[in-house]
């Protein structure tokens, strides 16, 4: 792609005589072209999620008969009320459903318990150890903090089965802090994002406060992490998206209903849906279920979690 | 006199910062306890466990026996070993291909076109959703009989396609769809890189005369290029550990021509309890993670030393 700066003046040959329409048509062409480009890519994106909204309002029999209808066809909330069990297995199957028993709630429930244990002990942990990093003094920090950084780079597929073996011994197989407590202490990224913000806090404020008498203690609750809220915001919303959207590890810990999450319950309704006649308005139903939680928190935090995607915590 | 007590100062100094360092240790301790634990607990000691298990025949049920090489030697002739790394190779090269190239086109016209917000929150909008929810969507976009995208195929006369089903087309629209969830994020990081160019950069090239296609190839990719390097490092190795795509849309199928290293592990582990194997092809895998690390990062870094 060419279109890397504003507005180029023609060529170099001699910018001077080139005829002033060439100046302007050229860009103006050049950036219909480039959100031609940007449009296309955003309907790409966003069609999918249309699509899931339109199918899941239709009923299973009429999706059959109009498979290109634009508008949902036949509209109807069966998909959602099997989506979230509320129909019977009669009433189901009738619908063209796996009439598979689905207990929404408790797999919310789930989700929201796992991602928010996680969420709110990993920040705080995390915090506490960037804290020490970033602001005290102490013998061995350099070396402490090094090796904290070469964790960041142990891929998570290679402590995933000594974990299991772990968690199985420690019998929390399919419990929710079996799923929550391998993240529930740290991650070396999250050290590491909140060890940056805190470095950039003026030191001034904090020996202020310690000259009146703040210990370290007061310091990191009453000046520290209010003047890293935004980071610390920014931090536990990516953290809840992350944990929320997890799979693997639930997988491989959770075993029954008890310590079902959504994502996982998605995975089983999709598997138990017929394979000759899948029953598309259901699944979608229940996608969409599956995916609103997270794209209101989106809606809620759009210019924190966009703003968040850079560099900052990677480099 | 005066020499000597200037000489004496700072060594006092000295000291006294360092004693002070040291007081500080004991609550510099209690701050990083809890992560320290989590990070040994959850992290080093899995890590270390990890290797030993794979030098043993250890299957949940049975405590583990050394075994020596035993796993690796079978490893090396296991095809399906093989076949699963040339799957998950050739995943994440269409898949880091596409994608990177994707992000960087969208990168640089976003950076050109638009500072908006709501833009950038559209095109990151399919990575705030789960892997899950993604199979999902294009199980149901892709599928054979009412997949909207076969019924346009159907109509431009190219004709159905079994994108799930056709081994030669499982892999490829894996590694699409992911794509899809995933390049919205990769141009925002790149994006943030192209922020770190001054524009008077391409101020100055405009007055040397540089054409703009000459511009992004002498001054955005050579001053992009540890960015760049950084985004093929971070999206190569997440992309080496793809699993919950093939879990929930193909189950590795059909006939293994989708059962990527990370699926086969799993297999291996949680339907045969052979869980030293399964640790053995682990280790296996973190090996060529790290080699790609470094190839990448050297590849990089020689190229910024050359540029300067």
């Amino acid at each position: 792609m060419t279109l890397t700066r504003p507005a180029p003046a023609g060529t170099a040959t001699d910018p001077g005589r080139r005829p002033q329409t060439r100046r302007v048509t050229r860009p103006r062409w050049g950036r219909a072209l480039g959100w031609l480009v940007v449009i296309l890519i955003m309907l790409v994106t966003l069609f999918p999620f249309y699509w899931m909204l339109r199918t899941a309002l239709s009923s299973n029999a009429s999706l059959a008969e109009h498979p290109t209808s634009l508008l949902p066809t036949g509209l109807t909330f069966d998909g959602f009320r099997r989506a979230l069990g509320q129909t019977t297995r009669e009433e189901a199957l009738a619908q063209g459903g796996s009439g598979a028993a689905m207990h929404f709630w408790q797999y919310l429930a789930n989700s929201v318990v796992v991602a928010t244990m996680i969420t709110v002990c990993q920040v705080f942990f995390s915090a506490l150890a960037a804290y020490a990093f970033a602001r005290l003094k102490w013998p061995g920090r350099q070396v402490v903090f090094s090796v904290f950084l070469v964790g960041l780079m142990i891929p998570s597929i290679f402590t995933v089965l000594p974990n299991f073996v772990l968690i199985r011994n420690l019998g929390l197989l399919d419990t929710l802090p079996g799923i929550a407590l391998p993240t529930m202490l740290m991650t070396p990224f999250a050290v590491f994002f909140l060890r940056q913000f805190f470095l950039g806090i003026p030191a001034e404020i904090e020996e202020a406060a310690m000259i009146d008498g703040a210990g370290r203690m007061r310091c990191f609750f009453r000046i520290i992490l209010p003047m890293a809220a935004p980071a610390v915001t920014t931090l536990a919303v990516l953290t809840y998206i992350t944990s929320w959207n997890d799979y693997l590890w639930p997988l491989l810990v959770s075993q029954s209903d008890r310590s079902r999450v959504l994502t996982l319950a998605l995975g089983i309704f999709r598997a138990q849906t017929p394979a000759s006649a899948p029953d598309w308005s259901g699944l979608m139903a229940a996608t969409l279920l599956a995916a609103l939680p997270m794209l209101a928190v989106f809606l809620a935090f759009a210019r924190r979690i966009v703003n968040s995607v850079g560099f900052t915590g990677i480099k | 006199m005066s020499v000597l007590s200037s000489t004496r100062r700072p060594r006092a100094a000295t000291r006294r910062r360092r004693s002070s360092d040291a007081r500080n240790l004991p609550m510099a301790l209690a701050f990083i306890l809890p992560a320290t634990i989590g990070f040994g607990v959850f992290l080093v000691w899995p890590a270390i466990r990890g290797i030993w298990l794979s030098f043993t025949d250890y299957s949940v049920f049975q405590p583990p026996h050394f075994i020596g090489l035993d796993n690796y030697r079978r490893m090396f002739a296991d095809p399906v070993f093989w076949s699963s790394m040339r799957v998950t190779v050739y995943y994440v090269i269409v898949n880091i291909g596409v994608q990177t190239v994707v992000a960087l086109v969208l990168a640089v016209l976003l950076n050109r076109l638009t500072k908006s917000l709501w833009v950038r929150g559209v095109v990151l909008t399919p990575y705030l959703v789960s892997n899950v929810v993604t199979a999902m969507l294009w199980l149901l976009l892709l599928d054979y009989q009412l997949g909207i995208v076969n019924q346009l195929l159907d109509w431009l006369g190219i004709g159905r396609q079994s994108f799930w089903g056709d081994p030669a087309l499982v892999i490829p629209t894996i590694a699409l769809v992911n794509v899809w969830r995933h390049v919205g994020y990769t141009a925002l990081l790149i994006f943030a890189g192209l922020q770190t160019i001054s524009p008077q950069i391409y101020e100055a090239g405009k007055v040397d005369g540089a054409t703009e296609t000459a511009m992004f190839w002498r001054l955005t990719v050579p001053l992009l290029r540890p960015y760049l390097a950084m985004v093929l490092i971070v999206t190569s190795i997440g992309a080496f550990q793809v699993f919950d795509t093939v879990s929930v849309a193909t189950q590795g199928g059909p006939a293994n021509a989708s059962n990527v290293i990370q699926y086969y592990i799993y297999k291996v582990a949680f339907s045969r309890y052979d869980f030293g194997y399964a640790s053995a092809m682990s280790v296996a895998l973190l090996v060529v993670l790290s080699f790609i690390t470094v190839v990448q990062y050297r590849l990089s870094r020689a190229g910024s030393v050359a540029e300067s």
